[in-house]
């Protein structure tokens, strides 16, 4: 146990560090509609949205043209499932377009479907922006831009990973070629610096393929976020995104738990009572503290590095000069390389402290 | 707080997208790859501890022809000293045969020549007598045809015998 600890304080030491790196403040600037507001347009880009909105041409104009890409917007309400596409709002996220599908009247307000109550026409808002005659469908299971690129970024993975087994089965000897040849360092860099030493020689196997799984997810959706013509596909900087891999790690670490586990959380060995009861409380809070701290920091790590490289770009508006244009790009470029090391630092720190915890989880007692 | 509410429709996409990701890759990519690579680990290991066992049944390989090679070297000169005492033995016996054939061939040839000899003697020692028996058969012959010699000679005879 020990033993772990001593890991732990290192590996988090290592981790507050690289957690600090760009923790913004929320720009101020007040939402106006035609007015250049930063913040509007960098929430916009960080969160998730109907539609895959890829460009927009003739930006001045008073009628702009927005190339996106439409995505079925799929809710369920008290009268069952409506199917629609995301064009039908036709880009407006202020809540203006209603959409009627189904005897439901639809609008979009900052990327979210409210149903309007029965009777109303039109969306009315409160003095802070809250719908006041509108409600959210009970499920939204809408395949939103983040969902399509997890969906993009999955046949991307397997057509890696599975081409790159195929080669293993065609080359009589298991030698590495092409793809695998890549892909091997890779998947071993992961079950030698990251299953094995954290979890143990002996224990290591059941774990690999989550532990590979995650860590291949969480690093290629990381790299999508930076590719600049996905506008903001920022699913692994997004918290519902991290929140189920969190669980799902919490929810391994748990039912891989055994005995000496849950004797280091409700009855610490070897200490007095007092001391046993007053860290058995820590104990538990510390249980759900792990996957939350993985939640967060996968979240703000990568949200943080996207709204710095949006804030910096938007400099050039906000300035409304081009002289500004050549610091911005330098700049945001510099952040763009610390981002492209984030994307595997990132996915390294989840996958490394998902096995870490299964390593505390079955580590056997050795007193 | 938007920004930091999970969403449970992508929540439970990402579930349902992660779990399919998952099943699949563990099934046709992390088996058959972990499984290919502790594979060859595996034969590498084997390669190399047979590689050794090779190194070293090398060596005793090696080693036992060495003391075949000196077991033969040694034999081969036990082989030539024995060879070369028979050899000696040989020429020895022959020499001795030879000098023992010589030698009696020369006692042979001595006693031919002996009774050769013997006999010539003998022979020769007739022939004398005869000759001499007839000379002195003419001697006397001679002496006898005068009375006066017969005379002195029967006296000096005589003398002779009454000497005696």
């Amino acid at each position: 146990m020990g033993h772990s600890i001593a890991k732990i304080k290192r590996i988090s030491i290592v981790f507050l560090l690289i957690s600090f790196v760009g923790f913004v403040n929320e720009s101020k600037a007040t939402e106006s509609e035609g007015e250049f507001s930063p913040k509007d347009m960098i929430l916009h880009h960080v969160k998730d949205a109907y539609g895959m909105h890829i460009a927009t041409l003739n930006f001045s104009n008073r009628d702009p043209l927005h190339i996106t890409i439409p995505l079925p917007v799929i809710i369920y309400t008290d009268s069952g499932f409506t199917i629609f596409s995301s064009s039908l709002f036709d880009h407006d996220y202020h809540g203006h377009t209603i959409v009627e599908k189904g005897g439901l009247k639809l609008v979009n307000l900052h990327e979210k479907v409210y149903v309007l109550d029965q009777g109303s026409d039109s969306l009315e808002l409160d003095a802070e922006g809250h719908p006041l005659n509108a409600s959210r469908p009970i499920f939204d299971l809408s395949v939103t831009r983040n969902v399509l690129m997890m969906w993009v970024s999955i046949v991307l993975l397997l057509l890696i990973f599975l081409s790159s087994a195929r080669s293993y089965k065609k080359s009589k000897k298991f030698v590495p070629s092409g793809l695998a040849s890549f892909v091997e360092p890779l998947i071993l860099f992961v079950r030698d610096e990251i299953g094995r030493p954290m979890i143990g020689d002996e224990k290591y196997k059941p774990y690999m393929p989550y532990l590979l799984t995650v860590f291949f997810f969480i690093w290629i959706n990381n790299i999508f976020g930076l590719i600049p013509i996905l506008n903001g596909a920022n699913l692994s900087g997004n918290i519902s995104f991290t929140f189920t891999l969190a669980t799902v790690t919490f929810i391994i670490t748990t039912l891989s738990g055994n005995k000496n586990y849950w004797k280091h959380i409700f009855w610490m060995p070897g200490l007095p009572v007092p001391m046993k009861l007053f860290l058995m409380p820590i104990e538990i809070i510390g249980m759900f503290v792990k996957p939350i701290s993985l939640m967060i920091r996968l979240f703000a790590n990568i949200t943080a590095g996207h709204v710095i490289i949006l804030a910096l770009m938007s400099l050039i508006f906000v300035f409304k000069s081009v002289a500004i244009a050549p610091i911005s790009i330098a700049f945001s470029l510099f952040i763009t390389v610390i981002e492209i090391i984030v994307t595997a630092i990132q996915a390294y720190i989840f996958t490394i402290l998902s096995a870490l915890y299964f390593g505390m989880a079955t580590e056997e007692e050795h007193h | 707080m938007d920004l930091i509410t999970p969403e449970f429709g992508l929540v439970f996409w990402t579930l349902v997208t992660f779990f399919i990701l998952l099943v699949i890759l563990k099934k046709f990519a992390w088996k058959p790859i972990l499984g290919a690579v502790s594979e060859r680990e595996e034969g590498i290991k084997n390669a190399l501890a047979s590689a050794e066992n090779a190194r070293i049944e090398m060596e005793n390989l090696q080693s036992d022809n060495e003391r075949i090679l000196k077991e033969a070297r040694h034999e081969r000169e036990v082989m030539l000293k024995e060879a070369r005492e028979l050899k000696n033995k040989i020429i020895d016996d022959a020499k001795e045969e030879a000098k023992r054939q010589s030698d009696k061939l020369v006692r042979q040839a001595q006693e031919t020549i002996l009774t050769e000899k013997k006999a010539a003697i003998s022979d020769l020692r007739a022939e004398v007598a005869k000759v001499s028996i007839s000379i002195a058969e003419k001697v006397i012959r001679g002496e006898l045809s005068d009375a006066d010699k017969q005379e002195k000679l029967v006296n000096s005879m005589l003398d002779d015998n009454s000497l005696n």
